[in-house]
């Protein structure tokens, strides 16, 4: 599995990946700044307040305008912001006559995002009423203090929508100051997929970054650090079915036991109905509509989470089959059969994570961001190939102890304060 | 943008086999893969009370296995394929799809068309999949304040028609439903004479022909029947809910208009001058209700409108607001203003413009995935509009005049067909109680 990916810098320090693909008439881009919640300090909400208002407004443009000027040439502009990157995806159509202009707007406000402070008091109402929203939310709920409880004192505790209070205290000053420091052509990667020439990539991407400064990178993020206690996290939440959330941090990007990891929690808990969770829980015993287990790497390192939410009279029994699924896997390893399963299935569906256009600039972006070789994919696909069932298991036992996980309840006080 | 953008990317190319089953191939090579979707026409819209989510319990039971292939295998082959599978059920149809490497298609078509045929319905599976089934309703509605919401809505708006019941069904009917029931909705609804094969990808339309043929030609079932539909009653007249919910924080209006669809519009021009009007009000941050209610008044936080024509029966044209302050009088009188402007004064020509240039692109940026393209038809077939309606989208949508769309907005978009639903937080003296 190749991906022929172009990569240069543009005259002011940014990184700039491309794959060409032609077919249909589109245009997919990436800028993602290494300027994530992370960078938050002591005040959550700081990152993605200043990301979410790179749209609204520059010295000459109102918000009004600046969406204007996208829509009117059909294209879709979306911010997201997480831990590591905040990122501004745009999505057009390769034609010149719209392609051109689009690009020239989104290199302005990138640039040269103004903060205008009704614009701040919008957005921060927005985020306010998401923080209102994720609280009638047991599933956000739980995701929310999953994170707070593994990462405990490390930057990625704190989660990137902010909290009522850093919000409300978040003022234009400060949000110029971040976007001074982190939104720097150095501190940038941009990832081209589409209808386009080298030629042309190569001139958007100058358009895109030469209103940034040069700047300098953010300095790395301290590594995450394994529990050394096993937390329970009880949030209590009137509903029928209590949401879980078990295990711990694991990870980043480019480590040697990544592949073997991955497959092991593919096995565990992965993709469709034929994981060890999805069975046990699902099909064999009816506890939940959905079990599922995931690894997700960052910069810093990445987390392990086993996640299953069932009816609140069978919480102890759900808990006790994905413990001891999770035990069982990490003393006896995958058997054959199971090993081999996922490692198929694994594989089978590399070419499906490069389908379409976005598809493809979701691996390529993250290939450019995390510094991976450029054939990461096809390496981690032949070290899936020729992992033994040993390998997984030694990997598994390195990287995770079910005595220093923690588990987060989601339901009503009297069912969760009854196990542990 | 008076010239047209791109080529056509609607080269699809159709096949009927001697039992009904018809077959759809659009091909798209950037990609070695292919999506496989069988859809049959049967969906919540045509249940009744008593049975209100048998749809998609069948949908959950098509996972339980045949003789040939038990429980767990039809995964686990699907799977080693490197294959995604999954299904969903809406109002009008209930779908099963693989997506997976374009040479492997030949296996997705062997078990869709095993169980098309000889799915084994059994009691002690059934007790298992309720339970499952029942969670999945927990997660998606009785435990959010939204999803509680939205139920209510539906039975309010819809009140009369077949999409009054959640697709999920209520809860003491998916409790009732028996053995008997599901094994005769198979039976009359999963055949080849009601279902249609859609696939995209990397493949070559013949060839899939053939495919087709061999695997699904050979099966037999009765033939399809048309849904009994009651009739709507036109115009329902203004209907209202308010809803108090315990555990909602924040305060959410919808103002719904029973519109036509795609496949009930007495010209189609109807069905995308709704369109154009909904991306007229919405459509992106540039739109006629951010621009108004969030950035201007600061009535609401955020606000949308929608209009999906992909239904049977008449669909619906909707604007969604959140209050910030409880405050949904003078939200709801600014929502009707916008509504009412839209037939009460010309649209501008660059209002028209960029609707037409976003209702373009979304055309080409959806077609990025064949997942998506294999929607489109899937949806347009089921409904019964057709998979060309959306070849002329483009030429539609360019053509489609300020005068036109005046009319059609001061047609339907009125106070008789609508409906108002708040979702309100419980007052602070009430949570005392």
């Amino acid at each position: 599995m190749e991906l022929s990916i172009q990569h240069w810098c543009t005259d002011n320090g940014a990184r700039v990946f491309f794959v060409a693909r032609h077919g249909l008439p589109i245009v997919d881009l990436r800028i993602a700044f290494n300027a994530g919640s992370a960078r938050d300090s002591t005040m959550p909400g700081l990152a993605r307040m200043t990301s979410n208002l790179l749209l609204e407004g520059t010295a000459d443009r109102t918000a009004s305008e600046i969406s204007q000027a996208l829509e009117q040439h059909g294209a879709r502009a979306q911010i997201r912001c997480g831990r590591d990157t905040a990122d501004i995806n745009v999505r057009c159509l390769s034609n010149r006559v719209h392609l051109e202009p689009v690009m020239r707007t989104v290199g302005d406000c990138v640039g040269c995002a103004h903060f205008p402070s009704d614009s701040v008091d919008r957005i921060r109402q927005r985020m306010i009423a998401g923080l209102s929203q994720e609280a009638a939310a047991p599933m956000e709920k739980s995701e929310k203090g999953f994170t707070a409880a593994i990462f405990a004192d490390h930057p990625y505790a704190t989660s990137p929508g902010g909290e009522f209070d850093s919000l409300k205290a978040i003022d234009p000053q400060r949000l110029r100051s971040f976007h001074g420091r982190y939104f720097a052509a150095t501190n940038a990667t941009v990832t081209l997929v589409g209808d386009l020439s080298r030629e042309q990539a190569e001139r958007i991407a100058e358009q895109i970054v030469v209103r940034l400064p040069v700047g300098e990178r953010a300095p790395a993020l301290p590594p995450v650090r394994p529990l050394s206690a096993r937390p329970v996290l009880r949030l209590p939440f009137e509903a029928e079915q209590t949401h879980v959330s078990i295990g711990g941090v694991s990870l980043s990007y480019g480590h040697a036991d990544h592949p073997a990891l991955h497959l092991g929690c593919h096995i565990l808990g992965g993709g469709g109905l034929t994981s060890i969770l999805a069975r046990r829980m699902r099909r064999e015993r009816g506890l939940s509509y959905s079990s599922a287990c995931k690894l997700t790497a960052g910069a810093a390192g990445g987390r392990f989470q086993m996640k299953t939410h069932v009816r609140n009279e069978a919480l102890s029994e759900a808990l006790s089959v994905v413990r001891a699924s999770l035990c069982e896997l990490l003393e006896q390893g995958p058997d054959t059969d199971a090993l081999e399963l996922a490692r198929e299935n694994l594989l089978g569906s590399l070419p499906l994570q490069l389908a379409s256009n976005q598809d493809l600039l979701e691996q390529v972006a993250i290939i450019g961001f995390y510094n991976l070789p450029e054939d990461y994919v096809h390496r981690f696909s032949q070290q899936v190939r020729t992992l033994g069932g040993e390998d997984v298991r030694a990997a598994l036992r390195r990287h995770l102890d079910p005595d220093l996980m923690a588990t987060v309840l989601v339901g009503p006080q009297p069912v969760i304060s009854l196990v542990g | 943008m008076s010239t047209t953008i791109a080529p056509s990317i609607e080269t699809i190319e159709s096949t009927v086999l001697d039992n009904g089953l018809r077959v759809f191939v659009k091909p798209d090579s950037r990609a070695p893969i292919a999506v496989s979707q069988i859809w049959y026409r049967v969906g919540s819209s045509y249940e009744q009370r008593g049975v209100t989510g048998i749809s998609h319990l069948l949908e959950h039971m098509m996972f339980k296995g045949t003789p040939r292939y038990p429980e767990g295998v039809f995964s686990e082959i699907v799977s080693r394929q490197g294959s995604r599978e999954n299904a969903f059920t809406g109002r009008d149809f209930t779908a099963y799809f693989e997506i997976l490497a374009a040479d492997r298609l030949p296996v997705a078509f062997e078990l869709e068309a095993d169980r098309m045929a000889n799915l084994d319905i059994r009691d002690k599976a059934l007790q298992t999949e309720r339970q499952v089934v029942l969670e999945e309703r927990r997660l998606r509605t009785d435990d959010r304040p939204e999803g509680r919401f939205l139920e209510r809505y539906g039975a309010v708006a819809e009140a009369g028609t077949a999409y009054a019941h959640p697709v999920i069904g209520w809860a003491d009917d998916i409790n009732a439903i028996d053995e008997h029931d599901l094994k005769h909705w198979y039976w009359q609804w999963y055949t080849p004479a009601n279902a249609n094969l859609v696939v995209t990808g990397a493949v070559d339309p013949s060839e899939v022909f053939e495919l087709a043929e061999a695997h699904f030609g050979i099966l037999q079932g009765p033939q399809a029947v048309q849904p009994c539909d009651p009739r709507a009653l036109t115009p329902p007249g203004e209907r209202r809910l308010v809803y108090r919910d315990a555990q909602s924080q924040l305060t959410h209006l919808r103002i719904g208009y029973r519109v036509p669809s795609f496949a009930t519009a007495e010209t189609e021009e109807d069905a995308y001058a709704l369109m154009m009007l909904a991306v007229i009000l919405d459509g992106g941050e540039g739109g006629r209700l951010t621009d108004a209610l969030v950035r201007g008044s600061g009535q609401a936080t955020i606000v949308s409108s929608a209009y999906n024509g992909m239904t049977r029966l008449d669909a619906e044209f909707t604007c969604h607001a959140v209050c910030p302050n409880n405050q949904t009088e003078t939200l709801e009188q600014s929502l009707k203003s916008q509504i009412a402007r839209l037939s009460g004064e010309p649209i501008s020509e660059s209002e028209l413009r960029r609707a037409r240039s976003q209702l373009i692109a979304d055309h080409f940026l959806n077609a990025d995935d064949i997942f998506n393209q294999a929607m489109q038809i899937g949806q347009l077939e089921a409904i019964g509009a057709g998979w060309e309606t959306f070849s002329k989208l483009e030429h539609k949508v360019q053509s489609i005049s300020q005068a036109q769309l005046q009319a059609v907005a001061g047609r339907y978009l009125k106070a008789e067909n609508s409906v108002v639903g708040i979702l309100s937080p419980f007052e602070s003296e009430a949570k005392c109680e």
